[in-house]
């Protein structure tokens, strides 16, 4: 019995060592900020709170969860977190679970993001596809029918259609929908769909007759398992590139990213200060991790909005599609 | 032997007993190569494995890899937050599962009446062992993190994964107190012990082995569980670490680190790998060797008390 206590005593004296030996910090009065939500707006809000903790030297910590924008709109309207990164604006219910909690809110464009279109990259007759062409392929009436290529246009081979796009959980997907066919969420489901983007990138590099659809910093990634498709949204092919979503040239599928920065938190100076280094730093980190930087004077007005303290939303519950987000700084916010 | 062969002269009823002996002993052979070849199935797919990450993890497994925190850039990017994390949630896990663990099967073995109740409870015990992590996860959310409002911290995640391994440990404390031979208790009672006196002086002890390999099969399937962590809602990117356990100070103990946010190493590998840059697969591999080395550290720790430990007890 001894002898075995010494040794469960020994096994337990050698985790207590690790623990007492790794640098563990130690300062209790350390301001914290949280941040939750999207996966898309992530890598962007990452980098710049890797950059603030070095620059603040760790008086202030920060921490990025992955949520989901709707499950990070959750724990926002709950008070639970301080910024809430969003793919998309925030929707009416949201809106109403805030207002119930009390909390308001800035709303911050801080990106665009591309929304590529991407088929295999021996696929020789696919150079651009018109949004009505795309329609015609992701609409729900779609579903069963519309299984070859040769049927979206007869000038097309022979060869089975093969779809890959995000699961119905993303915001891409809403995006995406409200685009094409006109209506969020209104897809045909016979589809590969994944929440990891690396699954979707495998599937359509792998498949000759493949067709699908995700965020341009992965196909950037990618670039040579994948070939992108020029959009055409009625005024002749786009090819997704950061040149032509700044110029908003790449319509429909290009879109503005988002922070919410809850107005209390936000009178807490370190909450402050982060998100002016947020705007500060933007233009570089934004490009950095692969998205497309917005005008310089966005960022600027963003900080005036809170000056003057324009709380709330300008889409009032709604997504749209293809707006110039110079139009967007102009609107009337409301709650 | 048939009707059929005891009717034969006696020659050929012995060649006959012969072939039979020969065709069982070819069933024999077969089987065996069956259970070769399905070990070397199963060892050849985690060699696999152990290979593919070898080959995309090792180059980045240095010092730097455990004490940098994540990063955007894949080449400065560690394990540190994660790897603490990790600890400190078993650290939680551990205190909590083995007292209630141990004490829940002693009592079952040893104290409970055999009624109907007892078998509820011990069928229910059976039960919960197979119930998917994700609904422990979805109690832990409901019942910790809002009712008793632990929030996104350590002891949360602690609890949860207590509660996962619980019917693990406990299963396997009752099974090492059956090892015991009945002879021991009465000899016990025999020389004026009580039961509180026989099962602290010879149950516990002698079970010891069987119990701590129990409770260390348990940590080492709390140590890879995601899917409940992630429900309660382990961050992500977290580039600080909760505060040191041990102070300098009087009492030398803290407990601010239990309400601390976390994040721990199946997260993190998991965040690695849904990257877009490929040099982030490669830090994925390299987490998963480190929590290949881990679990396996506890599987061979678990291994060795039951070897040392059994060898001393004689009956």
């Amino acid at each position: 019995m001894s002898r075995s206590l010494f040794a469960f005593s020994g096994i337990s004296a050698a985790i207590v060592a690790t623990l007492a030996c790794s640098p563990l910090a130690a300062n209790a009065a350390t301001a914290l900020i949280k941040i939750d939500g999207s996966s898309t707006v992530y890598p962007i809000t990452e980098a710049v709170a890797e950059e603030f903790q070095k620059a603040k030297k760790g008086a202030v910590n920060v921490t990025v969860g992955i949520s989901g924008t709707g499950g990070g709109f959750k724990k926002f309207c709950r008070g639970e977190i301080d910024i809430s990164d969003a793919s998309r604006p925030i929707t009416k219910k949201e809106m109403e679970a805030c207002a119930l909690a009390g909390i308001t809110y800035y709303e911050m464009p801080v990106a665009y993001d591309a929304l590529t279109v991407m088929v295999h990259s021996q696929n020789a007759f696919i150079k651009n596809l018109t949004v009505a062409e795309l329609k015609k392929i992701w609409e729900p009436a779609a579903q069963g029918k519309l299984t070859n290529w040769k049927e979206v246009n007869p000038a097309y081979p022979d060869l089975p259609l093969k779809l890959y796009g995000p699961g119905a959980d993303s915001g891409t997907f809403d995006y995406f929908t409200e685009a094409i066919v006109g209506k969020s969420k209104s897809s045909r489901g016979d589809f590969t769909a994944s929440e990891d983007d690396n699954v979707l990138v495998q599937g359509i590099s792998s498949d000759k007759g493949s067709l699908g659809y995700f965020g341009f910093a992965y196909y950037i990634e990618n670039q040579k398992k994948l070939k992108a498709v020029g959009i055409d949204g009625g005024k002749g092919p786009v090819m997704p590139t950061p040149e032509n979503v700044d110029n908003g040239t790449y319509s429909p599928l290009s879109r503005p990213i988002f922070i919410y920065v809850n107005q209390k938190s936000m009178e807490k100076p370190e909450v402050k200060e982060f998100v002016e280094f947020y705007m500060k730093d933007a233009p570089k980190l934004v490009k950095e991790v692969k998205y497309i930087p917005l005008p310089a004077k966005v960022y600027t007005g963003n900080l005036e909005h809170v000056a003057k303290k324009k709380i709330g939303t300008v889409f009032g519950g709604e997504n749209e599609v293809g707006l110039k987000i110079e139009d967007l700084m102009k609107r009337e916010a409301k709650l | 032997m048939s009707a059929k062969t005891r009717d034969l002269p006696a020659v050929l009823q012995l060649e006959e007993t012969r072939r039979i002996i020969a065709r069982h002993k070819a069933w024999d052979r077969a089987f065996g190569v069956l259970g070769l070849v399905a070990l070397i199935g199963a060892l050849l797919v985690f060699a696999t494995l152990l290979g593919e990450m070898l080959k995309n993890g090792a180059a980045h497994l240095s010092y730097d890899f455990f004490t940098s925190f994540p990063s955007r850039r894949a080449a400065n990017a560690g394990i540190l937050s994660a790897w603490v994390g990790t600890t400190l949630v078993m650290l939680v896990t551990a205190l909590v599962a083995v007292p209630l663990g141990v004490g829940a099967g002693i009592y079952l073995e040893e104290y409970a009446a055999k009624n109907l109740l007892t078998d509820i409870i011990e069928i229910n015990v059976t039960n919960l062992a197979g119930v998917p992590s994700i609904i422990y996860g979805l109690l832990a959310l409901g019942l910790f993190v809002y009712q008793f409002g632990l929030g996104q911290s350590i002891a949360a995640a602690g609890l949860t994964l207590a509660l996962l391994i619980l019917p693990v440990v406990i299963v396997a404390t009752r099974e090492a107190i059956r090892t015991i031979p009945q002879i021991i208790r009465e000899a016990a009672y025999a020389c004026g012990a009580t039961k509180w006196q026989m099962v602290s002086h010879h149950i516990l002890p002698y079970s010891l082995p069987g119990i701590m390999t129990g409770v260390i099969i348990g940590l080492a399937r709390a140590i890879g569980e995601t899917a409940p962590i992630i429900t309660i809602g382990a961050l992500t990117f977290i580039a600080f670490l909760p505060q040191s356990p041990f102070q300098s100070e009087a009492p030398f103990l803290n407990v601010e680190w239990l309400s601390a946010p976390f994040t721990v190493m199946p997260i993190q590998m998991f965040n690695w790998v849904s990257r877009p840059e490929a040099d982030f697969q490669a830090n994925a591999a390299a987490a998963g060797l480190v929590l290949l080395v881990m679990t396996l550290t506890m599987n061979a720790v678990a291994i060795w008390i039951r070897y040392h430990f059994r060898k001393r007890i004689k009956w």
